[in-house]
């Protein structure tokens, strides 16, 4: 399961830009066609952020749509896989526009915020 | 506002790709590679596709006096890197215990090990998972996933991920389509949904079998 790693990579990326400040939420963009699960880093979001000053943040999750254009005939198409078949033309040669994205949009940080009860600090 | 008590909390916009640390380290063994004119090919597959076999093949036949080295990606044991090894060529483990994947970093590590001269080749094998090695980038030059015709001709389109980031598509184990209700374009016509520009060589690792077109494609890479 990478969402794991995906997770682990998201506090890592948090913590290293704003330190010991308490974090109190956090949103992300996950694409529909990003290949990771929003259901499977929510699940590991809780684990990962233990012990961390992101332990306890409202997670906000963002998942654009797919979009897809065909390199054929022009057309645009919304698709919620990457198996992108055109549905005017038939053709396979399509370019996503989006719903790849995989980003940290923003963090609320609060110096005055409690931390939750039991965590360490 | 905090959601969690109720505080004012500070916005701050980070505008950030989640993995946007694995990228800069695939980015720099991307240069490391270049600066050593070294070609590293990135080999993906289920597991048990037979990525070692073809590996051991490889390292036979590829004559002409090209040096290669492996790097050898498993959850556990060394059984990869000590096959490899018994060819006579030299081969770094990594273990990634829990992990499913081998990242940028691992790789890093491992190159520095195995240390390998300029104009050389350095293979690595990913773990084998069909999923979760597609979205790390290691900074390999090309990436090819191996797809056995005993797994089933609709395998692409299950696994879009991994065989839409593909240079190279091998289809192994052909010796034994006499046996299987494989169908040959099925499989092409599949894999052509998810990825119109991957070439695909039909081989088998044991029999040698399509291993020269396999030779001359890694020759064309150097
Ligand atoms: N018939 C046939 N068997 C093959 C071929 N290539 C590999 N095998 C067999 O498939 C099995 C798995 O091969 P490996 O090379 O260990 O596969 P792998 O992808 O390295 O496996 P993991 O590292 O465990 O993911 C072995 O029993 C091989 O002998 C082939 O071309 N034809
Ligand atoms: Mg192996
Ligand atoms: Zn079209």
């Amino acid at each position: 399961m990478h969402e794991l790693a995906v997770t682990q990579a998201i506090i890592d990326a948090i913590t290293e830009k704003t330190g010991e400040a308490r974090i109190c939420s956090v949103r992300l963009e996950i694409g529909v066609l990003s290949g990771v699960l929003v259901d499977a880093v929510r699940f590991c979001f809780d684990l990962v952020a233990e012990g961390t000053p992101v332990e306890g943040a409202v997670l906000v999750v963002d998942e654009p749509p797919g979009r897809v254009r065909c390199r054929d005939c022009d057309e645009v198409f919304g698709a919620d896989h990457l198996i992108l078949l055109c549905p005017a033309c038939g053709s396979a040669h399509a370019e996503v526009l989006s719903g790849r994205e995989l980003l940290i949009k923003s963090v609320e940080v609060s110096p005055a915020c409690a931390p939750p009860a039991g965590a360490p600090g | 506002m905090c959601a969690t008590c109720g505080c004012s909390g500070v916005t701050v916009e980070l505008e950030q790709r989640v993995l946007a640390h694995n990228d800069d380290l695939a980015h720099r063994n991307r240069e490391w590679f270049a600066e050593r004119e070294v070609l590293a090919v990135n080999l993906m597959s289920s597991p048990g596709a037979g990525k070692t076999t073809l590996l051991e093949r490889t390292i036979r036949d590829l004559d002409g006096g090209v040096t290669v080295s492996v790097v050898e990606g498993d959850q556990e044991t060394a059984f990869d890197a000590e096959r490899i090894r018994a060819t006579g060529c030299r081969a770094v483990q990594i273990n990634t215990g829990a992990g499913c994947h081998l990242d940028a970093a691992m790789l890093a590590r491992a190159v520095h090990e195995l240390d390998p001269p300029t104009r050389s080749v350095v293979f690595v094998e990913n773990v084998g998972n069909l999923v979760c090695p597609a979205l790390f980038d290691l900074g390999e030059s090309y990436r090819v996933v191996i797809m056995s015709a005993t797994e089933g001709e609709d395998k692409p389109l299950k696994y879009p991920h991994m065989f839409g980031t593909a240079d190279v598509v091998v289809l192994n184990k052909v010796d034994l389509l006499p046996h299987l209700d494989f169908a040959v374009d099925t499989f092409v016509r599949s894999l052509r949904q998810v990825n119109q520009r991957a070439e695909i060589l039909p081989l088998s690792a044991t029999t040698g079998a399509g291993i020269d077109a396999w030779c001359g494609q890694l020759r064309d890479w150097m």
